[in-house]
């Protein structure tokens, strides 16, 4: 925890409930996904929440965001509704893709948020593209990329960052470090396992924040957003955090020491939010309990919605291969 | 009725007076790619833009194909009408996953919310010894994938007139430009324009055969054509112009008039856009046939630097009249 950061009862207790949020959002699925209601790869963000509500917290409606296949978190904090999102992993038309993407592929042009992309690497380029034609059309408003430390061995990350850098263009590059390409440890596949110093030698302004700490990343992410936003050029931002789940649905996740995985859960970061936020008395237990019992109705209602929803019509199958209609 | 002066005028700037044209008329499009700008692009067709349009709207990119085709589609999405050059085809395989993966994915993955009003130029095609990784034809591999569409101008008044509907279409289109075509010379209006790109083109009128090619291969099958006229044999040759979608109506109706098909690709045979045309043919007109469709395609060979070979490995004229023959039973010699 950083010990300076001043926090107000209200927003101490929003940043808990969009945490909880994700957390039981993605309990919910787990359940879903056994019960076979959802089906295909699903990744689950467990442990990580700190990162995208703490980073989210810096970006205002204007922003865009660019996000990886471990997105459900990042999807729900920009205000997707919960519905949308769970009608999309079920594959139904009320889904934020119309059932078309499922859980990798969350989209939301309403809220600027732009993928779900499972492409590891594959959605810095458009973050890159999206903060050009703000840059050329004279907008202050910054893009916000996350992806994970798999992404920085990828080419694409590289010639991303040297463009950006080269260009000035506002894009919050945002790295949410779990220590694990899929099962590849990082002191395995990378030559240099200071992710910052590997942006920094772009001419990037880059350093790293405990990503399990959401005050922290708040912290970090505000500093960053505030350059990239005032100072017309991109920053990077490595976030250290750890999934707590394995990596998909599908892995049997045999490469890491279950001890290795007790001991990051010793930080997970929303026990360590209730316990700063309490020793400040700024909330109580009734307060938490509060917040769970919201949590669970908006849930229920989302999986109601996700049920009663429509599945496409075959006959449509070959819809949206091409827009339809003239481009905005 | 006033008709505007004719003037003669090469591929290449019939190309560039297209993307002028662009810059002039939509400040949301830019050009970017490598040394489109203080080069005055690889093969000439930027030259002078950069002076007029300035290097906001001329872009030099760094050599990182990924990057900036990818940043093209994410500026697209985000409200702009980029054209992004990509040097040749064969570097368009550092950009595939932007190409495939997004590109051409992402209007059907987020349900239709996304436009991606995109246009990517490459040159494709060989003929000038520039041997195995710069002279491949792969409009073939890329015509295969749903979500994009795919042009190939063999001609000044396509050349001209392509961009601006590409531009205007809200999906990503990729132009391909043939490397032996940039010199050559044709005859436009002063004031030609937009060309529909829905059609293929039906270049000579004939009635014995069909022949049909795109890009490139439009100036042999018209050689081939000229040949056979000389034996009494009259080949239709049909311009493909739009590689995806294909206009099956076009291929199917001259085949219906002539009963006699031949496919020319400068792409490798297997798996080729021929095969695709060949089998559409088969499928529709099966029982207009009077001889199997016949397809004359590139050698399945790596192109070999030396010119005899290249040549020996290309779509040859007098290949096509070979097959023509052999399909008739000779036509007349005399």
């Amino acid at each position: 925890m950083s010990p300076t950061a001043e926090i107000d009862r209200e927003h101490g207790l929003e940043l808990l409930r969009q945490m909880l949020l994700v957390r039981r959002f993605e309990e919910k699925c787990v359940e879903l996904y056994s019960a076979t209601k959802i089906r295909g790869f699903m990744h689950l963000y467990i442990g990580e929440e700190a990162v995208a509500v703490g980073a989210m917290q810096a970006l205002t409606p204007e922003d865009a965001i660019v996000a990886t296949y471990r997105e459900h978190g990042h999807a729900l904090i920009r205000g997707v509704s919960p519905g949308a999102i769970m009608a999309e992993m079920y594959g139904k038309v009320e889904g934020c893709a119309r059932g078309r993407g499922g859980s990798m592929h969350l989209f939301d042009a309403a809220t600027r948020f732009y993928g779900g992309n499972a492409i590891v690497g594959g959605g810095l380029p458009l973050a890159v593209g999206l903060a050009l034609a703000d840059k050329l059309r004279g907008r202050r408003r910054v893009t916000a990329c996350f992806f994970g430390d798999g992404a920085v061995a990828e080419g694409e990350f590289h010639e991303c960052m040297n463009l950006a850098a080269l260009w000035s263009l506002p894009v919050l590059f945002l790295c949410e470090n779990n220590l694990y390409a899929m099962g590849t440890a990082i002191e395995r596949y990378e030559s240099e396992t200071d992710l910052a110093l590997k942006a920094a030698s772009y001419e990037m302004t880059a350093w790293s924040a405990d990503g399990m700490d959401v005050i922290a990343v708040e912290e970090a992410a505000r500093r960053a957003a505030a350059e990239v936003r005032d100072g017309d050029r991109p920053c990077f931002l490595e976030l250290r955090t750890y999934r707590f789940r394995a990596h998909s649905m599908y892995d049997p996740d045999l490469y890491r020491a279950k001890e290795e995985i007790e001991r990051y859960k010793q930080h997970d970061p929303i026990p360590a939010l209730i316990e700063r936020l309490q020793a400040a008395e700024l909330i109580a237990d009734q307060d938490v309990e509060d917040l769970e019992q919201a949590i669970a109705q908006e849930l229920e209602a989302a999986i109601e919605f996700a049920e009663a929803g429509t599945l496409e019509p075959v006959d449509e199958l070959e819809r949206f291969v091409y827009y339809e209609g003239a481009a905005p | 009725m006033s008709v505007a002066p004719a003037k003669t005028i090469t591929y290449r700037e019939a190309l560039r007076e297209a993307i002028r044209e662009a810059l002039l008329a939509d400040e949301r499009v830019f050009l970017m790619g490598e040394d489109v700008g203080a080069y005055g692009g690889c093969f000439g067709v930027s030259k002078g833009l950069l002076d007029e349009f300035g290097p906001e709207r001329i872009r030099d990119t760094p050599l990182s194909e990924s990057a900036f085709v990818g940043a093209g589609i994410g500026a697209a999405m985000g409200g702009m009408r980029p054209i992004v050059e990509v040097m040749t085809v064969n570097f368009c395989l550092l950009a595939l996953d932007q190409i495939m993966n997004n590109a051409a994915t992402i209007t059907h993955m987020s349900g239709g919310q996304f436009a991606i009003p995109l246009v990517i130029r490459m040159t494709t095609g060989a003929g000038r010894q520039v041997a195995a990784q710069h002279s491949h034809s792969l409009e073939g591999w890329l015509a295969h994938i749903p979500g994009l569409k795919l042009l190939a101008p063999a001609t000044v008044a396509d050349a001209r007139g392509m961009l601006a509907p590409a531009l205007a279409d809200p999906n990503p289109v990729l132009i391909f430009e043939h490397g032996s075509l940039y010199n050559f010379e044709g005859e436009l209006p002063a004031d030609a324009g937009a060309v529909d790109i829905e059609r293929a083109a039906i270049r000579r009128a004939g009635a014995d055969v069909t022949l049909i090619a795109s890009g490139g291969t439009v100036a042999t099958a018209r050689s081939a054509a000229e040949a056979l006229a000389g034996v009494g044999i009259d080949a239709e040759v049909i311009d493909l112009r739009v590689l995806r979608p294909l206009d099956d109506q076009t291929i199917i109706g001259s085949v219906a008039r002539t009963h006699r098909a031949v496919v020319i690709d400068e792409g490798w045979r297997s798996g080729s856009l021929a095969a695709e045309i060949s089998a559409r043919i088969m499928e529709q007109a099966f029982y207009e046939l009077d001889a199997p469709v016949a397809r004359v395609c590139s050698a399945e060979v790596p192109m070999p630097y030396p010119h005899h070979l290249e040549q020996a490995a290309l779509p040859q004229p007098e290949t096509v009249v070979d097959e023509v023959r052999r399909m008739i039973g000779g036509g007349s010699d005399e």
